[in-house]
């Protein structure tokens, strides 16, 4: 049954930033951008020289659609702002700094969209954009995001369980593995042309899964956010959300889907297998070579002394629902 | 042309200096505090305050070879004090990782700073300068003779483990870093000459 949004999932007044706020807030970046260039402080950052030139009242925003679907129970913790989670974004397509994607994506052409599910199943198919939103149960699922920097956010996603997808797929024996790409398309992802604002990583984006961890009903394809399809910046229009392991595993803009019979590389595993391995289950036990593992800061709202630092749980806290997907396994060695 | 500055308008152009290297921080809190700084506030007060510090450091490394440059030794009266303002800056970057980013967490703080090899140098960096803002005053000056200068010619090595942090602190693109990188190699060979004549009359010895 398709319920209309209700007033569970709404925000408290004192939970959202009013949009003229934000936009003062952009231009209070900017001034500071300013400043700190013509003093030669300048922390790139905070704003960059390519900002300073830039004019917000130009720029177009994407247009959301709002959303039919199942809402969820009222979560227990507080929500990030949505705001906060639609200007706080790690997708290099659109620029490693993390306000970039929110700046440099909102011309991103999401419909026509095409996600091929192709390899080892008995039919392949694919899915055009409305039918992204018409062919499985779309329903809100609050989940907590643990990025591997340490940071953490509390979102609202809508969308369909990754299961139903792979059932509708009929995988032969041979399917053990999923690989997922993210769109190629140099001339709308400004990171796949230049190399700084990309990063450095290779293109196109790839990730993975086990086929028993792509079949546990938490993993969910996301078409959308606080009740509306999903903003460029954030995986338009179809991204991955797997919350119990860090953020890089939950692909953005995905057009493929492939099964396959062997573990597929993965993009940050490529760049830097030390740091990044292709399981990459929250885990508070195993530290990153850069970030201590222990321990998260939330982001959620107010100032700088309003900043939460709590700890981090086993595989972010759903242990209960996915740990017997790892038992035996030796979580240090498959990182 | 002549470039000299007269003796009594240095207390003027270092109120500017002032100005122009405090208020950028100055500003940075008040954003912070009022959450105007994006959706991660505690990321930009601490890589804003660490390009702070560095920026001060390659900038007071630049100064002696302008005086050179432009035969205006009176620009040597500033260079203490943006070294001063390297050293705020960086203290700045090192209290927002453990006021904001760690959060009073000491074990977490002290654990960081052995466990990870871009924190560690840093951490050594700034016990270096450290060492440089307590014996730069006047009077220390004075009595420590000739060790005074040897003792802040370590401004060097600090600036070289100031850019190697900065890039080992980097996740992927090291564009960046590696212009800092440059930046410090000009400023070193600008002082090639007497870099030589020092390292020979270390080795005499």
């Amino acid at each position: 049954m398709l319920i209309k949004r209700s007033k569970t999932t709404d925000l408290k007044e004192h939970q959202v930033t009013d949009e003229k706020l934000y936009l003062e807030r952009r231009q209070y970046l900017k001034k500071m951008g300013f400043l700190g260039v013509g003093s030669l402080l300048s922390g790139t950052t905070v704003a960059n020289v390519f900002d300073l030139f830039g004019d917000d009242s130009k720029t177009d925003v994407f247009k959301q659609r709002d959303l039919n679907y199942q809402i969820a129970k009222a979560s227990t913790e507080i929500l990030t702002p949505e705001i906060k989670v639609t200007t706080h974004n790690n997708f290099y397509e659109f620029g490693a700094q993390k306000n970039q994607p929110a700046e440099l994506s909102q011309g991103f052409k999401v419909d026509p969209w095409q996600l091929k599910i192709s390899g080892e199943v008995e039919k392949p198919f694919t899915l055009d954009y409305d039918d992204l939103f018409s062919s499985f149960k779309i329903e809100e699922r609050i989940y907590r995001l643990r990025c591997v920097e340490a940071w953490s956010m509390v979102i609202p996603w809508v969308g369909f369980s990754l299961a139903d997808l792979v059932k509708k797929a009929k995988i032969t024996s041979k399917a053990k593995y999923l690989a997922f790409e993210t769109l190629y398309d140099p001339k709308q992802m400004i990171g796949q042309r230049n190399r700084r604002l990309g990063g450095g990583i290779s293109y196109p984006y790839i990730e993975g899964l086990r086929i028993d961890e792509a079949l546990n009903p938490l993993a969910l394809m996301s078409v959308g956010l606080y009740g509306k399809t999903l903003p460029p910046q954030n995986g338009a229009p179809i991204r991955l959300v797997v919350p119990w392991k860090y953020g890089f595993k939950s692909i953005k803009s995905v057009v493929g889907i492939k099964f396959l019979e062997k573990e597929p590389p993965t993009t940050w595993n490529i760049l830097a297998p030390h740091e990044y391995g292709f399981y990459a289950n929250v885990n508070p036990k195993v530290d990153h070579p850069r970030w201590s593992q222990r321990s998260e800061r939330r982001i959620t709202t107010g100032g700088i002394f309003a900043q939460n630092r709590i700890n981090t749980l086993p595989f972010n806290g759903y242990g209960e629902e996915v740990a017997g997907l790892y038992r035996g396994m030796n979580l240090r060695k498959y990182y | 042309m002549n470039l000299s500055i007269s003796k009594n308008r240095i207390p003027f152009f270092k109120s500017i200096l002032h100005v122009v290297l405090l208020y950028p921080l100055v500003n940075l809190y008040v954003g912070a505090f009022y959450d105007r700084l994006g959706a991660d506030p505690v990321e930009q007060v601490i890589h804003f305050t660490g390009m702070g510090a560095l920026n001060c450091l390659l900038i007071s490394l630049l100064v002696s070879p302008l005086a050179k440059l432009f035969k205006l030794s009176s620009l040597l009266h500033f260079r203490r004090m943006i070294g001063l303002y390297a050293f705020a800056y960086a203290l700045c970057h090192i209290l927002n990782f453990l006021f904001f980013e760690v959060q009073f967490d000491l074990i977490l703080f002290v654990e960081e700073i052995f466990k990870r090899p871009y924190i560690t140098i840093g951490m050594t960096a700034f016990s270096i300068l450290t060492a440089l803002a307590f014996t730069s005053t006047s009077k220390i000056r004075r009595k420590m003779k000739k060790h005074w200068q040897k003792l802040h010619n370590f401004t060097y090595l600090i600036a070289l483990l100031a850019v190697i942090h900065f890039y080992w602190s980097v996740k992927s693109d090291v564009t960046e870093p590696l212009i800092y990188f440059a930046l410090y190699g000009v400023l070193m060979t600008l002082r090639y000459d007497s870099l030589r004549r020092w390292s020979q009359r270390f080795r005499s010895r």
